[in-house]
């Protein structure tokens, strides 16, 4: 029996965020390989090929998101709805099945070649691997819809018994919005023109679309709780924003639309909708600001506020700013597919989605614990130093990634034939800024290792706070 | 915000406008789909090419390189690669030479796995490299460097 908890229920949403946290170590971990093998071509060949580690540095964080997201709608709902949860057993079983799942497709990945993979789990009955993020074998898709249906059942009949706020609708727009938008990930015909068109129904509507739902929803929560505003006030705000996120994000899908088969028209629909598409992001971080800024009441818990006004700014500046630097169809032309859609790739995943689970994770964990409303000051220390740490990293690992990417569309895009350097030499000639990036992410390594200490420390008990003064 | 602009209002934008637009996405689509057949030239897509894409798919080959600009960034662009290499006149040629010569072993450089693919596999996959460099992409990329 929890006392932090007002719903005992709630208390299933910590196993998600502990196992989300330690894929995202693993996350970070082959992050560094990948990086390594940037500059060193053959480090760690053939054992972890670049492929393979860059299959599972992306698939867990599609994963651990997805855990964090799943935690966040487990902690938030029973309290936003104002009775406990549906059934805290099916959320264990849930919790099981996807972990082992989890688990066994990243070993599958790292111990057998992707095609032994795709033999073995029959991919030829129903092939939908081998596509980008998309990669998982068919029978992990399968338990993906699976997990996917089970939560959703027990978050909204937990919904339909209790209150449905704004907050509540919200975010289950945006899970019911990820469950049906991944039923496309089995749709793989044999034209690849037909099969992008509609494999960007899964990504970009996932990560520009129902995603920002979530972020909003958790993000709203979180202000709510820490600031004492008024309700009314954050949720006019919040569908004004996710408004404004579809919007612009759903023709926004147009800007992938350029240079893969479709008809021209997507060249504007593409650039004059998805040259709209920072301004909810700019939307959230002004409110986020205001909102901290008007606040009712001091929230002990320092580090969830500095998280919460974090994944604001950072998610304009990632998707926003960086998402806007090469969006328009003539930038793009010269653009897609270089390191710049790598620099925003990184900014924007970590700005709105890795900053959001961490956000409500900052907030609940302390409650999860029992510990209180906040961790001790010390632990929070520990927690706000691996925020700048690694914030600061991604901030610089964007920087060093457009870098290389100018550098890239300078020597390989621009140039006329016979001029233009290949892929191969430009990547020699931008080497530099692999090398940077890879020192960078060494730093953001320690701040993931300070963020993971935080956990560990509590108050520094009196008795050694009085040895320390008497010695010194 | 002004008390004139209420939660209701608020409400309205989010619902009506995402369903007007999730309509509206919709009608592109349908009409897309009406279109692309003039562009993919779909009427080729042969056995071999439909093959091709399937073994390019199981040996993961998006996770190093990009087809037409999406993928990862760490080898070549292939969307054109048949021209880049040689064309109608010596493309599969030097495409059989080419996979079986991995890995390279150079020292330090980037390395590409060997597949052990058959010579059939090798061709079906060159015919989707083909198929795919033939689909009308607006010009893209800009040139053959990809």
């Amino acid at each position: 029996m929890l006392h932090t908890l007002k719903f005992q229920s709630q208390a299933v949403a910590k196993p998600y965020f502990i196992f989300a946290l330690i894929l995202f170590a693993g996350q970070v971990l082959f992050g560094s390989i990948l990086g390594l093998q940037y500059v060193i071509g053959d480090f760690l060949f053939p054992a972890i090929p670049f492929n393979v580690a860059r299959m599972v540095h992306t698939n867990l964080l599609i994963v651990w998101l997805l855990f964090g997201f799943m935690g966040a709608a487990y902690y938030l709902v029973p309290e936003e709805s104002d009775v406990e949860l549906h059934s805290p057993k099916l959320a264990m079983w849930l919790f099981w099945i996807f972990a082992i799942a989890g688990v066994l497709t990243i070993l599958g990945y790292l111990m057998v070649p992707y095609a032994s993979l795709a033999k073995l789990t029959g991919n030829r009955l129903l092939p939908t691997m081998g596509r980008e993020f998309l990669e998982q074998p068919t029978v992990t898709k399968i338990g993906i819809v699976i997990v996917a249906l089970g939560f959703l059942y027990n978050i909204g009949m937990t919904i339909l018994k209790g209150r449905k706020t704004v907050i509540n609708m919200i975010l289950m727009t945006g899970l019911i919005g990820l469950a049906v938008m991944f039923l496309f990930s089995f749709y793989n015909p044999e034209n690849l023109a037909l099969d992008k068109y509609f494999w960007w129904w899964v990504v970009h509507l996932w990560v520009e679309g129902v995603w920002e739902l979530i972020m909003g929803a958790i993000l709203a929560y979180v202000l709510i709780k820490i600031t004492g505003i008024d309700r009314e006030v954050v949720e006019k705000w919040l569908y004004v924003i996710v408004g404004m996120a579809l919007i612009t994000g759903i023709i926004g899908t147009g800007h992938h639309y350029y240079w893969i088969g479709p008809p021209p028209y997507w060249k504007w629909l593409g650039s004059v909708f998805s040259a709209l598409e920072p301004l909810p992001f700019f939307a959230m971080t002004l409110f986020a600001f205001n909102i901290v800024n008007k606040r009712r009441r001091e929230h002990p818990n320092k580090a969830a506020t500095l998280w919460a006004l974090g994944t604001a700014l950072v998610a304009f500046l990632g998707a926003g700013v960086w998402g806007f630097l090469h969006t328009l169809a003539p930038v793009n032309y010269y653009t897609h597919g270089t390191q710049i859609t790598a620099a925003h790739g990184h900014l924007a995943f970590y700005g709105a989605y890795v900053m959001i689970v961490l956000t409500i994770i900052s907030y609940s964990m302390p409650k999860l614990r029992g510990i209180g409303e906040s961790n001790s000051n010390r632990a929070q220390i520990y927690e706000m130093w691996g925020f700048w740490l690694m914030t600061l990293a991604m901030i610089f690992i964007t920087l060093f990634l457009t870098g290389a990417g100018i550098l890239q569309v300078w020597l390989q895009r621009l140039p006329e034939d016979g001029q233009a350097l290949s892929f191969m030499q430009t990547q020699d000639q931008i080497a530099i800024f692999y090398w940077l990036r890879s020192i960078t992410g060494g730093v953001f390594l320690i701040g993931v290792a300070t963020y993971f200490v935080s956990f560990f420390v509590g108050e520094k008990s009196e008795v050694t706070e009085v040895a320390v003064a008497a010695n010194s | 915000m002004s008390d004139r602009f209420t939660k209701g209002m608020a409400r309205n934008i989010y619902y009506g406008g995402s369903a007007f637009f999730v309509l509206l996405f919709l009608a592109l689509t349908f009409h897309t789909t009406r279109e692309l057949p003039q562009r993919d030239h779909r009427e080729n897509l042969t056995e071999a090419v439909a093959n091709g894409k399937l073994i390019w798919e199981e040996n993961n080959c998006i996770g190093c390189h990009t087809l037409l600009g999406e993928g990862a960034y760490y080898a070549p662009e292939l969307g054109n690669v048949f021209y880049r290499r040689g064309g109608e006149d010596s493309f599969k040629a030097f495409f059989q030479g080419w996979m079986k010569a991995q890995p390279l072993n150079i020292p330090g450089r980037r390395q590409m796995p060997q597949f052990n693919l058959s010579d059939q596999e090798i061709d079906d996959l060159a015919e989707f490299l083909e198929w795919t460099s033939k689909i009308e992409v607006n010009d893209w990329p800009p040139n053959q460097e990809g």
